[in-house]
């Protein structure tokens, strides 16, 4: 593998890695409304949060770059209290890879959530617990095994996107590229050598992920 | 002890119930057949279920909707002991039984593993329990967290006979130690007379009144239930029956 090669794969971890930990908190006190609660436009929440799972990742890409570019709500609000750049630098690719990585934690974690026992909680409660030593001592312990399953799946599902980043960040070999858009670059060029390696270390990578992703859920199954 | 239900209404899809009861002793219980809302009104009690209208424990408010209160769960001070035990099953017998210890004063965790027959048992996960093991755990867990009252839903319920007699002896046995007041939901007259004085009778979501445990036969259900009518308070010894046999 070429330095370029390898950047982009360091630069794909690295993003995946950032943008599942950027949307993580977030995914968890959804997956907990939505496991825990019922209030009035549950059902709406839930269909919204599942929505870049169907929509073209395309479309994600353009939502978040009406949100995020220099003219956009957040974007002009990050620009002019921290001069950053959001769009069209290495700042927007975890965030989109973090954005379609959200509806599969969601999910996931939801279902973890779903697998406690509501009753465990309201015991611990009746012994004095208050929310957060429940959190803490009940509701993590028995739903980590999912959770993290949930964090893995998210991780893999970032490491493949391609949609919403190129429309976010832009194709910038050594500043955006991903391997996504590294191997697409290479197909687009005719660099048919250099396609098949980003091609197998795409598929090392995401087999990996996934293989952790069902281990972590595998083992957490109960007899 | 002395519980005080006053226009306690709630609802759970189709079913709804509308409580004003009094209960008063060392131990009490909810009686009336499956489904009559015993357990809803176990929870609501706990603070576990949301509700209108006013409870109080020994003259201290739990809620009272009229006036905004409403304590959460863990300030109300009172146990429970759900019909399916809720052990928690990644920790061992001696954190379950730990878990709401707060020190200064109450039983100990040894004095009450050593009560209940579990000394041998801390290290053990739930799992590893037979029936009664987890029965005794679930009790011991409550009881350490030093409850005002410790509400016990069908405490020796699908037991055998020779096990509900252990179930009863040691809740017996419990409640002298630890001098803990219990109320208790049962739809088996033979339980209750073994262990409480005042039996509210509870029936599609009403009480429709409250007799002694000994005099339950005399009352069955269909024959007491005046829907809308107040609670009807008959004669209540002074002292639970089997408190009385003991001493």
């Amino acid at each position: 593998m070429d330095p370029e090669e390898l950047r982009a794969l360091w630069f794909t971890v690295a993003c995946a890695l950032a943008g599942v930990g950027l949307v993580a908190l977030p995914a968890f006190g959804l997956a907990w409304l939505l496991a825990r609660r019922d209030w009035p436009g549950k059902s709406l929440l839930e269909t919204a949060v599942a929505l870049p799972l169907v929509l073209p990742p395309v479309a994600t890409g353009l939502i978040l770059l009406k949100l995020l570019g220099r003219r956009g709500w957040l974007g002009g609000w990050a620009h002019a209290a921290f001069g950053w750049d959001i769009a069209f630098t290495w700042r927007a690719v975890p965030v989109a890879l973090g954005a379609a990585a959200l509806p599969l934690m969601v999910r996931s974690f939801r279902v973890a959530l779903e697998g406690v026992d509501p009753r465990l909680e309201q015991v611990a409660r009746t012994l004095g617990g208050g929310e957060l030593r429940v959190l803490r001592t009940i509701t993590l312990p028995l739903a980590q095994r999912g959770l993290l399953a949930g964090l893995v799946l998210g991780f893999a599902r970032a490491l493949g996107e391609f949609g919403a980043t190129v429309v976010l960040a832009g194709n910038i070999p050594g500043e955006t590229s991903t391997l996504a858009l590294a191997l697409y670059r290479a197909v687009e060029l005719g660099r048919d050598d250099q396609a098949l390696r980003l091609l197998l270390v795409s598929i090392v990578l995401a087999y990996g992920a996934l293989w952790m992703s069902e281990r972590a859920l595998g083992s957490g199954r109960r007899p | 002890m002395k519980l005080m239900l006053e226009g306690v209404t709630l609802a759970q899809g189709a079913f709804k119930a509308r409580y004003d009861l009094a209960l008063e002793g060392p131990a009490v219980a909810l009686f009336g057949p499956s489904g009559s809302g015993k357990t809803t009104l176990l929870e609501a009690v706990a603070g576990l279920r949301r509700c209108t209208g006013r409870i109080l424990l020994d003259g201290r408010t739990l809620q009272d909707s009229g006036r905004g209160i409403w304590l959460p769960p863990r300030e109300r001070g009172i146990g429970y002991v759900p019909q399916d035990l809720a052990l928690f099953p990644h920790l061992d017998v001696e954190a379950n039984l730990g878990y709401g210890l707060t020190g200064g004063g109450g039983p100990d965790l040894g004095a009450v593993a050593e009560a209940l027959g579990l000394s041998k048992r801390l290290k053990a996960g739930p799992e590893r329990l037979s029936g009664g093991e987890r029965r005794r755990v679930a009790l011991g867990r409550a009881l350490l967290a030093r409850p005002a009252l410790l509400l016990l839903d069908e405490p020796c319920a699908n037991l055998d006979v020779g096990l509900r007699r252990q179930v009863a002896a040691l809740l017996r046995r419990m409640h002298r130690a630890f001098g803990v007041p219990l109320l208790l939901v049962s739809h088996d007259p033979a339980e209750l007379r073994s262990l409480c004085g005042d039996v509210a009778l509870i029936d599609g979501g009403r009480c429709s009144g409250v007799v002694t445990a000994r005099g339950l036969a005399a009352h069955p259900i269909p024959a007491a239930r005046r829907p809308g009518a107040p609670p009807r308070r008959l004669p209540v010894p002074a002292v639970a029956p089997w408190l009385e046999a003991m001493c």
